[in-house]
C-alpha cells in the first residue's frame, strides 16, 4: 500500500467517526447517560429531603434484600422487599401466560379470516391504544369494584348475596394487566401465524395426527417466534407496571414501579430506588436473553 | 376379479345449497384394485381432486359411500384412514427435518423409536436421499422436496397413496424422471397409487387405468390403449390425445361423409354421428386411389419426427394427418397439392356424442 493509499484510507475511516457522532451523542444523552448516572446513584448515600450526597455507600444495595433493625441494628431480610419482587416477577408471568391462552385463539381466529376481512379485526384488537391507559384502568376499577357493575349484574341476578371484593387483590391486578398488554401478545402471534400455511394442517391430520397433536406438534413449534416475542412483550412492560397496581392495587399490593416510585419520592431513598431500578433492568435482561436464545435455537435447527 | 381396494359408490359431493348448490361430484362409482396406478384425469375443474379428498377424508361426500377394504370408511377423519396423501404443494413440516417429515406419521401413531428410525431410513433410501435425512426442508430442491413428500407419505405404509398432481412444480426433465422414479416406487412397494393430472401424456405413460372426468362425472374408465384407441364419446376423444372429428351419417357399412364419401366403420350406428380419425391413423395416397376421401393440402408443420399435414375436403371440412418425417425431413408435399387420404383399417371411430 502507498503512502497516498494510507493518508486516503485514514482519511475515510475518519470521516466515517465524524459521521457516526450525531448518533452516538444522542445515545450517549438518551440511554447510556442516564443509565450509568442510575448506576452511580445506587451506590451513593441518600440525602436528607431526596436527592444523593455525593459519599460513597453500599447501603442502597443491601436495602434491596436485608434491613436494619431499628432497636438493636440486627440484620435480616427485607420480606416487604421479596414480597414486592415475588409479587411482580409471578403476576408478570401469570399474566404472560393468561395472555397467551386469551392471545392465540384470537390471534388463530384473525389470522384465519379472509385477506380482506383481517385489517377490521386487527383495528378492533388496536382499538384500546387510542384510549389513555389511565382512564382505561380507571373503567376496569368501575366495573369490577363494590358498587360495580360486575358486582350489580351478579346480585341481581342472585348468584352472590354481598358483593365479591376484587378491587385491591391479585386478582384485580391481573385482569387490569391482561386487559392492558394482550394486544401486545396478540400481534405478534398474529405476525408468525399469519404466515402458517394452513395446508400443514391437512398434512399432519392426513399423517395420524390427532387434533392435539396437529396443535403441539406442528402449528405451535411453526408459531414459536411469534410467541416468544409475544411473551417478552408482555412480560417485561409488566415488571414494570405502574398505573395499574398504583389503580387496582390501591397503593396496598405494590410491584417494582411503584416500589422504585415511592424510594425517589415519600421514601426518599434515591439509592435504593436506583438499586432496585438496577435489578429490575437486570431481570428484563435476563428475559431478552432467554428470547435471543430461542430465536437463535430456531437459527441453529434451520 | 379379486376384490377392489378402494371403491366409490354413488358419490356426490355438491357445494353451496339449494338453487346455487354446485356439483362438483355427480355419481361417481368406481372400483381400484389393490397394486392397481389408477390416475383420474381430466380439466381442471372437473371434480377430480374432489374426489381425491373424499378419499383422503379431507371433505365429506354430500351422498354415496367410500369402502376400503370393503370397509366403509365415508365418515372417518383423515387420521384414522390408511390412506395418505401427497401434496401438490408437497407441505412438508419447514421446523423438522427430512428424517423427522419421513418419520412423521410413525410418530403419531406411537411406533417405538427403533421402529421408526429403521422405517425412515429404508424410506431415504428408497427414494435416494440418504445423505439428506439431516438436513431442512428449506435446504432442498424442488425435486428433493418432492421425493421427501413421495417418503413421508409411504412410509407408514398406507393401503392407498394418493397423489394430487404431485409433478405439476416442477419442470420438463424433472417431471420426465420423476415419472419413471414414481413407477419404480409404486412397483417396489406394491401399493395401489391414486394419482391425478390434467396432463393426458402424463396419464398414458404412467397408469395401469385411467378415469376419465369432466363436470364432476367419470366419462371413461378403462386402460390407456382403450382410452386412446376406443374413447367413448367426443369429450375422451378429444381430451386424449389429438383427433380430426367429421360430421357423418352412419349406414350399413359405415359412415357417410358430408363429402358423400364413405368411412368403413365396425360396429355401426345409425343416423347422425361424429367420426373420430386421429391423425396419426391418416395415409396420404393418389387423388385417384380407390376409397381414398379428395382432399388439397392447405398447411405444413414440421415437427421434427412428424410432419402435421393441414387439408381441406372437398366441402370445406378441415383435416389433419400427421405423417412421419423422411430422413431428409422434406415428405414430398407442397401447399396446394391435391391429394387421397385413406384411414388405416379400424382408425375410424364412430362417436354418438
Amino acid at each position: 500500500m502507498s503512502a497516498a493509499e494510507q493518508a486516503q484510507r485514514a482519511k475515510t475511516t475518519r470521516n466515517a467517526w465524524l459521521l457516526v457522532i450525531p448518533a452516538l451523542v444522542v445515545l450517549m444523552a438518551a440511554a447510556i447517560g442516564p443509565l450509568v448516572l442510575v448506576l452511580i446513584y445506587s451506590f451513593l448515600t441518600p440525602g436528607d429531603y431526596g436527592n444523593v450526597v455525593w459519599s460513597f455507600s453500599l447501603d442502597g444495595w443491601q436495602k434491596v434484600v436485608v434491613e436494619r433493625d431499628i432497636f438493636d441494628d440486627s440484620l435480616h431480610l427485607a420480606e416487604a422487599h421479596l414480597t414486592i419482587f415475588w409479587r411482580s416477577v409471578s403476576l408478570s408471568l401469570v399474566t404472560t401466560i393468561l395472555s397467551f391462552f386469551a392471545g392465540f385463539p384470537t390471534a388463530w381466529f384473525i389470522a384465519t379470516r379472509p385477506a380482506n376481512q383481517r385489517a377490521f379485526w386487527l383495528f378492533l384488537i388496536t382499538l384500546p391504544f387510542w384510549t389513555n391507559l389511565l382512564i382505561r384502568t380507571f373503567a376496569i376499577n368501575q366495573i369490577i369494584r363494590n358498587e360495580g357493575l360486575l358486582n350489580t349484574i351478579l346480585l341481581h341476578l342472585g348468584v352472590i348475596s354481598a358483593p365479591l371484593q376484587m378491587t385491591y387483590t391479585e386478582g384485580a391486578l391481573l385482569i387490569g394487566m391482561v386487559y392492558v398488554y394482550l394486544p401486545l401478545m396478540v400481534l405478534p402471534l398474529y405476525a408468525s401465524l399469519e404466515r402458517f400455511d394452513l395446508r400443514l394442517l391437512e398434512a399432519a391430520y392426513d399423517l395420524y395426527a390427532s387434533r392435539w397433536q396437529v396443535l403441539m406438534r406442528v402449528v405451535l413449534p411453526i408459531a414459536r417466534p411469534g410467541i416468544v416475542a409475544g411473551s417478552i412483550l408482555v412480560f417485561v412492560p409488566c415488571l414494570g407496571a405502574y398505573v395499574t397496581p398504583r389503580i387496582l392495587g390501591g397503593g396496598k399490593l405494590m410491584m417494582l414501579g411503584n416500589f422504585i416510585e415511592l424510594q425517589f419520592g415519600q421514601g426518599r431513598n434515591w439509592p435504593l430506588g436506583a438499586a432496585i431500578s438496577i435489578v429490575l433492568l437486570v431481570i428484563v435482561m435476563a428475559a431478552l436473553l432467554v428470547y435471543v436464545r430461542a430465536i437463535n435455537g430456531e437459527k441453529r435447527d434451520g | 376379479m379379486a376384490a377392489p381396494v378402494i371403491s366409490a359408490r354413488n358419490l356426490v359431493k355438491a357445494f353451496g345449497t339449494g338453487d346455487f348448490a354446485v356439483r362438483a361430484l355427480d355419481t361417481v362409482s368406481l372400483d381400484i384394485q389393490q397394486g392397481e396406478f389408477f390416475t383420474l384425469l381430466g380439466p381442471s375443474g372437473c371434480g377430480k381432486t374432489t374426489l381425491l379428498r373424499l378419499f383422503a377424508g379431507f371433505e365429506m361426500p354430500s351422498a354415496g359411500t367410500i369402502l376400503l377394504d370393503g370397509q366403509d370408511v365415508t365418515v372417518l377423519p383423515p387420521n384414522r384412514r390408511p390412506i395418505n396423501t401427497v401434496f401438490q404443494s408437497y407441505a412438508l413440516f419447514p421446523h423438522l427435518t427430512v428424517a423427522e417429515n419421513v418419520g412423521f406419521a410413525l410418530k403419531m401413531q406411537g411406533k417405538p423409536r427403533a421402529e421408526i428410525d429403521e422405517t425412515v431410513a429404508k424410506m431415504l433410501a428408497l427414494v435416494r436421499l440418504e445423505a439428506m435425512a439431516g438436513r431442512k426442508i428449506t435446504q432442498l430442491s424442488g425435486g428433493q422436496q418432492q421425493r421427501v413428500a413421495l417418503a413421508r407419505a409411504l412410509a407408514p405404509h398406507p393401503k392407498v397413496l394418493l397423489l394430487d398432481e404431485p409433478l405439476s412444480a416442477l419442470d420438463l426433465k424433472l417431471r420426465k424422471e420423476m415419472q419413471i422414479e414414481l413407477k419404480r416406487l409404486q412397483h417396489e412397494t406394491g401399493i395401489t397409487f391414486i394419482f391425478v393430472t390434467h396432463d393426458q401424456e402424463e396419464a398414458l405413460t404412467m397408469s395401469d387405468r385411467i378415469a376419465v372426468m369432466s363436470a364432476g362425472k367419470v366419462q371413461q374408465v378403462g386402460t390407456p390403449k382403450e382410452i386412446y384407441t376406443h374413447p367413448i364419446n367426443r369429450f375422451v376423444a378429444a381430451f386424449i390425445g389429438e383427433t380430426n372429428f367429421l360430421d357423418a351419417v352412419g349406414e350399413t357399412g359405415g359412415a357417410r361423409l358430408t363429402t358423400g364419401d364413405l368411412i368403413p366403420v365396425e360396429g355401426v350406428l345409425h343416423g347422425p354421428v361424429t367420426v373420430a380419425i386421429r391423425p396419426e391413423q391418416l395415409r396420404l395416397v393418389a387423388p385417384a386411389t380407390a376409397g381414398a376421401i379428395a382432399a388439397t393440402v392447405r398447411d405444413l408443420v414440421y415437427f421434427g419426427t412428424d410432419t402435421h399435414c393441414h387439408m381441406a375436403l372437398v366441402d370445406g371440412t378441415a383435416l389433419t394427418a400427421r405423417l412421419q418425417s423422411p430422413a431428409s425431413g422434406d415428405i414430398g408435399l407442397s401447399i396446394g397439392d391435391r391429394v387421397g387420404v385413406l384411414p388405416m383399417p379400424g382408425a375410424a371411430q364412430m362417436l354418438r356424442d
